[in-house]
């Protein structure tokens, strides 16, 4: 049996398809302003990739913030049911998910069956959301990727005094006037970033094991902080950490045909 | 005695001369990169007005956040404190100041000799300091000096769901998409940031007698919004609400080099 997640994201929409036992393809495209094209565009790569068809697919859950918009999805699940799950699926191990998207983040703890016991969520402030990484990135002139991978090779600790991504803007443009390596200033947003992030984390409490989802999740500077501030170590999940909510969406897709098929 | 205060602050720096109760000269300027050069040029420009030179000067007071760098301030003092002191130089009913800066905004309960009892502030966060508003005009590509004009035509202003500034500034982009009007999404902006310093000021309580100074002042589209938002009039200042720091300063100065610890408007 064949199912499959869709997760529209603020950023991104992402697609996973699924069999009993594995992942058979996925997709992650950038979401436009309509989410019914995103969510097709997506699930079209992601059964080119399994050499699928849509009429493969048994059935669809629905998750992310375009979530009520995808047209050939059968049911449609919260994000945070699905982070959990998917993160679950992967690493049954996990009780606490932290998971990092495009303008919101969430702290999850999980139950050894992959449900929610709580959760604590910011989307009100873009300090400690995907949105801050993406500010400061642009400022300095550099992808994502390399605000993460930068990280690595910062000597002098530099500081962001401010919280609010305004003030820590104006903080990070007086660093590089000052001449400051690009690396120690990335260090330094990825550090603060991380500060958000824990508060948040600490609020659910991190019972272990303890992962990240979303596409924050490939910031190694933000790991590694996180796991500093935290005082645990983060678990890696082997799929790209930015799926995990359309897994989870598949997850309960087939547990929905399961259950049907009982 | 001819007095000065000098208000350094984060976008600009404003200088006051006051010679017995009367306004002699006020300027104010952009800041420089400088704290030091920002004081200079501000009273260098309210002293060629005036026609006089420092050495004219009995006494400076230093306020703003570059307070501590201004080379010619014989003292300092909060900014809280001037901003209270000075609206109450100009305005001795007045019990409650609600002052919003470039990255600040603050609410100051007086007594009646212009002595603060309480006040709350917030730097913390840019949403309802004058940076909102000179993000939100960026965005929209219109003068900060016109958003008051624009706003005061609207008919329907636009509810803003967001108070992050960043996720603001996403926020109007997609109603200017939207097809909605300028004047109503300046408006509608106008009332947020009315609707977050209003609680700012409540967390105090308000007291009757209320202005509002500071650059975000001369906004009139931002005093009404404030004034719909406290649910009470707001009394105008008669001079430019941007230097009442600095001319709270100078009042302080005349008070400190008169050795008096009081001496009302006019009094000397």
């Amino acid at each position: 049996m064949i199912v499959a997640g869709c997760d529209v994201g603020s950023l991104t929409t992402k697609a996973v398809i699924l069999n009993q036992k594995s992942i058979l393809g996925h997709a992650i495209v950038n979401s436009t302003f309509r989410p019914e094209e995103s969510a097709r565009e997506v699930m079209e790569k992601a059964l080119a990739a399994s050499g699928l068809s849509i009429g493969d697919i048994k059935f669809c859950v629905g998750t992310g913030y375009g979530r009520d918009r995808v047209p050939f999805v059968g049911k449609v699940v919260s994000e945070i049911a699905c982070h959990a799950k998917g993160a679950h699926w992967l690493l049954p191990s996990v009780r606490t998910v932290i998971d990092i998207g495009g303008q919101d983040c969430k702290a999850i703890k999980v139950d050894a069956r992959g449900n929610v016991v709580k959760f604590f969520t910011n989307d009100k402030c873009a300090a400690g959301t995907g949105r801050f990484l993406e500010v400061m990135a642009k400022l300095m002139g550099l992808s994502l990727d390399e605000l993460g991978r930068l990280s690595n090779q910062a000597g002098e600790a530099l500081q962001l005094a401010s919280t609010c991504t305004v003030w820590a803007q104006a903080e990070v443009v007086h660093h590089l006037n000052a001449k400051k390596s690009k690396a120690d200033i990335a260090a330094s947003v990825n550090r603060a970033m991380a500060g958000r992030v824990a508060i948040l984390a600490r609020s659910v409490g991190t019972e272990k094991d303890v992962c990240m989802t979303g596409g924050v999740a490939k910031n190694m500077g933000v790991i590694s902080s996180l796991e500093k501030l935290l005082g645990v170590n983060i678990r890696r999940l082997r799929q790209d950490p930015q799926i995990i909510g359309a897994l989870g969406a598949a997850v309960f897709a087939r547990e929905r045909m399961e259950g049907a098929s009982r | 005695m001819i007095t000065a205060g000098c208000d350094v602050g984060s976008l600009s720096a404003k200088a006051v001369i006051l010679e017995n109760g009367q306004i002699l000269a006020s300027n104010v300027i952009f800041a420089r990169p400088e704290p030091e050069d920002s004081a200079r040029d501000a009273m260098g420009g309210a002293l060629a007005s005036a026609g006089l030179t420092m050495g004219d000067i009995s006494c400076c007071m230093g306020t703003g956040y570059g307070r501590n760098s201004i080379p010619f301030a014989r003292a300092v003092e909060s900014e809280i404190a001037c901003h209270g002191r000075g609206a109450q130089w100009l305005l001795p009913r007045v019990r409650m100041v609600i002052d919003i800066g470039g990255q600040d905004a603050k609410a100051i309960r007086l007594d009646a000799q212009g002595n603060v009892i309480r006040y709350a502030y917030n730097d913390k966060c840019a949403s309802g300091t004058g940076r909102f508003l000179e993000i939100m005009a960026g965005a929209l590509g219109v003068p900060l000096e016109d958003m008051g004009g624009i706003s005061l035509s609207s008919g329907n202003p636009v509810t803003i769901s967001n108070q992050c500034v960043v996720f603001a500034e996403t926020e109007i982009i997609s109603l200017i998409n939207d097809g909605r009007a300028l004047p109503d999404i300046v408006a509608g902006l106008h009332r947020a940031m009315a609707h977050r310093v209003a609680s700012l000021a409540r967390g105090i309580e308000l007291d009757r007698e209320i202005t509002m100074t500071g650059g975000v002042a001369k906004n009139t589209g931002m005093f009404a919004a404030l004034q719909e938002a406290l649910g009470v009039r707001l009394t105008a200042l008669e001079v430019d609400p941007q230097i009442i720091g600095a001319l709270g300063a100078a009042v302080m100065a005349r008070d400190l080099s008169a050795g008096a610890g009081q001496g009302n408007h006019g009094a000397l």
